[in-house]
């Protein structure tokens, strides 16, 4: 069992009586990829905030690698953290460079160390430009890179890959995977579902402050029960009938040469073997829900 | 220590990238020369006249310049990293928030200090080339104004940063430094006459009086430049007032550090409780 890095215990907060995060309880070990999902305003940043200690909670605990953070006993395990907020902004006044070698300092590493993330993230060219002319997606990469200084233990990311190309979201994907083997916890919020479901090791929805599930995608589909869609091409013209007397009913026509099927996820193996077995059948396609499916069924269980 | 030092480095460096420190400097180097070579017309003639009117020019001008830029300097210092969202992630770095307030302070003082030196540096030397008589006592005293300007700028900082701490809009901000601008330079003195003037000295005496001016930063530091010396109080008017002072440059001294102690520590407490 590896260690625990970030724990939140009955954790809320509320502005009068309006709770923006209620009662949350989360563990979150070393080597650990969690992701927080919900609408905007499901209360991820502010559980994000309070889990770094920068947002008193009105109620419950945070223990955040062995400390609490918002309390009087230091900064120096802040050092162990990269956070890249929602909204990333920077002094416009300073370069790319500057403005990871002033973020560097204050970790206490040498003023170069960001020269490398620079490269990586593709602003080595616009290391001297001041960060007032970069554009959003540069922005973002200079936040995902002053997050990753040092090498941290435990990294927050706020809506990683927002204003990102498809190409840096796969390196944004393909960093977060690398620190996570190396025994780094990852704590990333998202509203782009269906990317992240497959990178993720534990899915944690939110919704209305609420966490209303958490496991890995796995869990998350058996929890929801949702129906799979199995998806059948046909050789076109070919309408077949055999399919009337084994799916009567549940067949749904796309055109003349795709029809689907939907089963219970038990069901799925069972199923497929019987449209094997239609003649002509060219080719058969499962389409598990989706993480945008599960998230849909999952609060509206929540709100039943 | 270095991340204060880190965060005032920066804070210098942001005031020479967006011309803070060449405008200030410049501002005051300009109205200093105007005033060296103007302000002592009304002794008799145009041209380089006694540093000691200069330092009374300069001290008049002090007052209502430097608080000024110490507040435009200091007010949006929070409230504005804040809106802009640069202050949740400084503070997720391992950073103490009074090592926040105290690097914007060093760093907001070194641009003033800069500029203000600078700028009246630029009127002495401009005197000295066009042949004043300067003697020790006259550099003693400039180098003293000098000094003092800086903590009068320093208070009005502490001050800026208490508002910035305090509020949650930028535009707040702007207004109560304004209305501290006003009080402190303008309506305070004003009130304090009217209330001499209704009281007709029957209960407030030259001692309650004297009390009364060293709850203003700026009437301490006129009472520091223009009474506090024995050929500056000719010039300035203030021989009356400088017969009746009871406290030394010391305590002065002692009362503006005070007026940058307090504000600042309050806005450090008021910091450390606010939340993201």
């Amino acid at each position: 069992m590896s260690k625990t890095t970030i724990r939140v215990e009955g954790l809320s907060r509320r502005y009068g009586k309006t709770y923006v995060v209620r009662n949350v309880d989360l563990a979150i070990a070393a080597g650990e990829c969690v992701a927080l999902v919900g609408h905007n305003g499901a209360g991820k940043s502010t559980l994000i905030k309070m889990a770094l200690g920068l947002l008193q909670p009105s109620e419950g605990r945070v223990e955040l690698l062995g400390e609490d953070p918002a309390g009087h006993r230091g900064v120096a395990f802040r050092r162990g953290i990269g956070f890249l907020p929602e909204n990333v902004a920077f002094a416009p006044a300073m370069t790319g460079r500057e403005v990871l070698a002033f973020y560097a300092r204050l970790k206490r590493l040498p003023a170069a160390s960001g020269d490398p993330l620079l490269e990586r993230f593709g602003l080595a060219a616009a290391a001297r430009r001041r960060v007032g002319t970069y554009s959003k997606g540069m922005r973002q990469r200079l936040g995902l890179a002053q997050a990753l200084l040092g090498a941290p233990r435990v990294l927050v990311l706020d809506e990683p890959t927002s204003g990102l190309d498809p190409e840096s979201r796969r390196l944004v994907y393909g960093i977060v995977s690398e620190l996570r083997d190396a025994g780094a916890t990852v704590l990333l919020s998202s509203h782009a579902l269906t990317e992240i479901g497959e990178k993720a090791d534990r899915i944690a929805v939110m919704k209305q402050g609420r966490l209303i599930a958490c496991g890995t995608m796995a869990e998350l589909r058996r929890q929801a029960d949702l129906p799979v869609r199995i998806r059948v091409q046909l050789p076109s013209g070919q309408a077949a009938d055999g399919e009337g007397a084994f799916y009567a009913g549940r067949v749904h026509w796309l055109d003349e040469a795709h029809f689907e099927v939907t089963c219970a996820n038990d069901a799925k193996v069972e199923t497929i073997r019987g449209l094997s077995a239609v003649p002509g059948v060219s080719d058969i396609e499962i389409m598990p829900p989706t993480l945008d499916d599960l998230c849909v069924q999952l609060t509206r269980e929540a709100a039943e | 220590m270095s991340a204060i030092v880190t965060i005032a480095a920066r804070e210098i460096r942001d005031g020479l990238r967006n011309r803070w420190v060449l405008g200030a400097a410049l501002l005051m180097a300009g109205l200093a020369l105007t005033l060296s070579f103007l302000g002592s017309a009304p002794t008799g003639e145009v041209g380089a006249g006694p540093l000691e009117v200069t330092i009374v020019s300069l001290s008049s001008l002090t007052i209502f310049l430097v608080p000024l830029i110490a507040l435009l300097l200091s007010h949006d210092s929070i409230v504005g990293e804040q809106d802009r969202g640069t202050l949740l992630l400084l503070l997720s770095y391992p950073v103490a928030r009074w090592q926040v307030v105290l690097g914007k302070f060093l760093g907001h003082i070194a641009i003033l200090g800069f500029a203000t030196a600078l700028g009246y540096g630029a009127a002495a030397a401009a005197l000295a080339i066009g042949g004043a008589d300067i003697d020790r006592e006259g550099i003693t005293a400039f180098a003293g104004m000098i000094g003092s300007s800086i903590l009068l700028g320093a208070v009005f900082v502490a001050l800026g940063y208490l508002v910035s701490v305090i509020v949650r809009e930028r535009a707040t901000a702007a207004g109560l430094a304004i209305g501290i601008w006003l009080a402190f330079v303008l309506l305070y003195d004003m009130a304090l006459l009217g209330l001499l003037v209704a009281d007709q000295g029957r209960t407030i005496g030259a001692a309650a009086f004297n009390w009364l001016l060293l709850f203003n930063p700026a009437d301490v530091y006129r009472l520091l430049n223009l009474a506090g010396l024995s050929k500056a109080s000719m010039f300035s008017g203030m021989a009356g007032l400088s017969g009746q002072m009871q406290f030394g440059r010391g305590v002065l001294f002692l009362a503006l550090a005070a007026w940058v102690a307090a504000p600042l520590s309050l806005a450090t407490l008021v910091f450390s409780r606010r939340q993201m």
